[in-house]
Formats: structure tokens, C-alpha cells, sequence
């Protein structure tokens, strides 16, 4: 458990490194799903079997064929690979990684030089027990979660909704003959 | 699993949200940068879980359920919205965006 623990984050850090750093959109969210189900096996190997299974469902499941179809709509060509090509230049990406990596090594720092306590045996906490706190003291988080969803479909109708582009007929003939 | 691996578990996290964030901040195309947020979001999940498996409570998995509640939401309105952008500018460059113009 220990060795698939290791292994699994090993992959989903190297998987992340490779979305940020590809060119391409889709290859980038190809990565981005090896890199969820690296982090669903985290999830296992810390005793969250349900959770790893959300994580599958969802993040690579739903959100990321959600933004799979957005590319689809977008049309991108081998011009836009190239364009990124150029974004990404040495002189953009150094100084907030470097920034960053100060934080991360902050944050280590931190993390490893904490007094360890006692040591425990792994206990996992299984689906039950998540469900019976979810609609025992979580009720109303469950409730505020179902209006957020509703909001969030209402504005995604409302933001994506192609707005008429009211033209008089004279000028849409004259636009077209241009 | 002993508390080593726990500080491991925090550690990655903490990497996975690092990363995310070098690539919001480095990234100029918008969709990119969605993808970011969403790297980030999973990692500050991790964490939770990470909290509830060390004190065996399902509070932490609750939390997640919350965090990935939100996480849809948000990218469905944050795909509506890249969408008008597109179709306002005809570009995907986030520095385009900067005039709210309607």
C-alpha cells in the first residue's frame, strides 16, 4: 500500500508537469486525466474508496469531456499550437516558477519539520459513514450544493446563449457581396 | 499507513497545487488557465481527504464532495464564459479580455 502510494503520486505529479507544459489543448487534457486517476489512487491508498470513485466520475468523467466538447466548438488548428508555442517562453515561465517553488519549499519546510505524531494504522472511512454524516449534520451543505448546481446551470444558459445580432436585410446583402 | 506517509500525502498537495499555479500564472490561453484552477481544486481536495484519513472522520470526504460540487459549477459557467469571450474577441488570449466592453 505504502509503494502504490508512492508510485501513484510519482505519476500524478509527472502527469501535471506534462499538462502545463504541452502546446497542444487536447494532449494536455489527455494528461489531465492520467493525472485524476493517479490522484483517485492517492485517494484509495489513503483509505477514500468512494472519494477515488467520485474523482473518476466527475473530474475525469464529466468536467473534462465538458471542456473537450468546449475545444471541439472552438475550432483550433495547428496555427493555435504554434501561438501557444510562443506564449510559453523561457522569460515568462521562469520567475513565477522560481516564486513558487519558494512557497513549495516554504511549505515543506513546514510540513517535514512538524514533530511527527504517534503513529496509527491506516483506517479506511467508508461510503456509510460519509453518507450518514452527509445527510445527518451536512444537510444543509447538501442543500446549498443543489442551489449552487442550479445556479450554475441557469448562468452557463444564460453566459452561452448566442445573442440575435438584429441586421436590416439591405445590410446583411451588402455584408454578404463584400 | 503510518503518519510519514501522511506528510508525503500533504507534500504531494501541496506539489499538485504549486503546479497549478505556476501554470495560471504563466499560461496566456484561457482555457489553460480553467484547467489550472481545476489542478488546483483536486489538490486542495487531496488535502481534505488527506486530513480525514488521519483522523479517521468523513468530514474531510464531505468537504471533497463540496469542493467537487463547486468544481462542476464553476467550469460550467467558466466554459459559457470563455465561450462569449471567443466569439466577442475571435481569440482565446486572456490579455485580449482586459475591456469589459459589453
Amino acid at each position: 500500500m505504502e509503494l502504490t502510494f508512492y508510485i501513484a503520486a510519482a505519476v500524478a505529479i509527472l502527469s501535471t508537469i506534462m499538462v502545463i507544459t504541452r502546446y497542444n489543448m487536447i494532449h494536455a487534457l489527455l494528461y489531465l486525466v492520467v493525472s485524476f486517476m493517479a490522484v483517485a489512487v492517492v485517494f484509495f491508498t489513503l483509505g477514500a474508496p468512494f472519494m477515488a470513485a467520485l474523482e473518476i466520475i466527475i473530474y475525469a468523467g464529466a468536467i473534462v469531456v465538458l471542456i473537450i466538447f468546449v475545444i471541439m466548438m472552438l475550432n483550433m488548428i495547428q496555427e493555435d499550437v504554434q501561438r501557444e508555442k510562443e506564449w510559453l517562453k523561457p522569460s515568462v515561465w521562469v520567475g513565477p516558477a522560481l516564486l513558487s517553488a519558494v512557497l513549495l519549499a516554504e511549505l515543506a519546510y513546514i510540513l517535514l519539520g512538524a514533530n511527527p505524531s504517534q503513529t496509527e494504522a491506516l483506517v479506511a472511512v467508508d461510503a456509510k459513514l460519509v453518507g450518514l454524516a452527509l445527510f445527518g449534520p451536512y444537510l444543509l451543505g447538501v442543500q446549498l450544493c443543489g442551489i449552487l448546481l442550479m445556479a450554475g446551470i441557469v448562468g452557463a444558459y444564460h453566459l452561452g446563449r448566442q445573442k440575435k445580432k438584429v441586421i436590416h436585410r439591405f445590410l446583411q446583402e451588402r455584408s454578404a457581396a463584400a | 499507513m503510518s503518519t510519514a506517509s501522511m506528510e508525503a500525502a500533504l507534500l504531494l498537495a501541496g506539489i499538485l497545487f504549486m503546479l497549478g499555479l505556476i501554470s495560471v500564472l504563466i499560461r496566456r490561453n484561457i482555457i489553460f488557465m480553467l484547467i489550472s484552477v481545476e489542478i488546483m481544486l483536486n489538490a486542495a481536495g487531496l488535502a481534505f481527504i488527506v486530513a480525514g484519513t488521519r483522523w479517521v472522520q468523513p468530514d474531510g470526504q464531505i468537504m471533497f464532495i463540496f469542493i467537487l460540487t463547486m468544481a462542476a459549477a464553476e467550469v460550467s459557467v467558466g466554459l459559457a464564459l470563455i465561450l462569449q469571450i471567443y466569439h466577442q474577441l475571435k481569440t482565446l488570449n486572456s490579455d485580449a479580455a482586459n475591456i469589459m466592453k459589453g
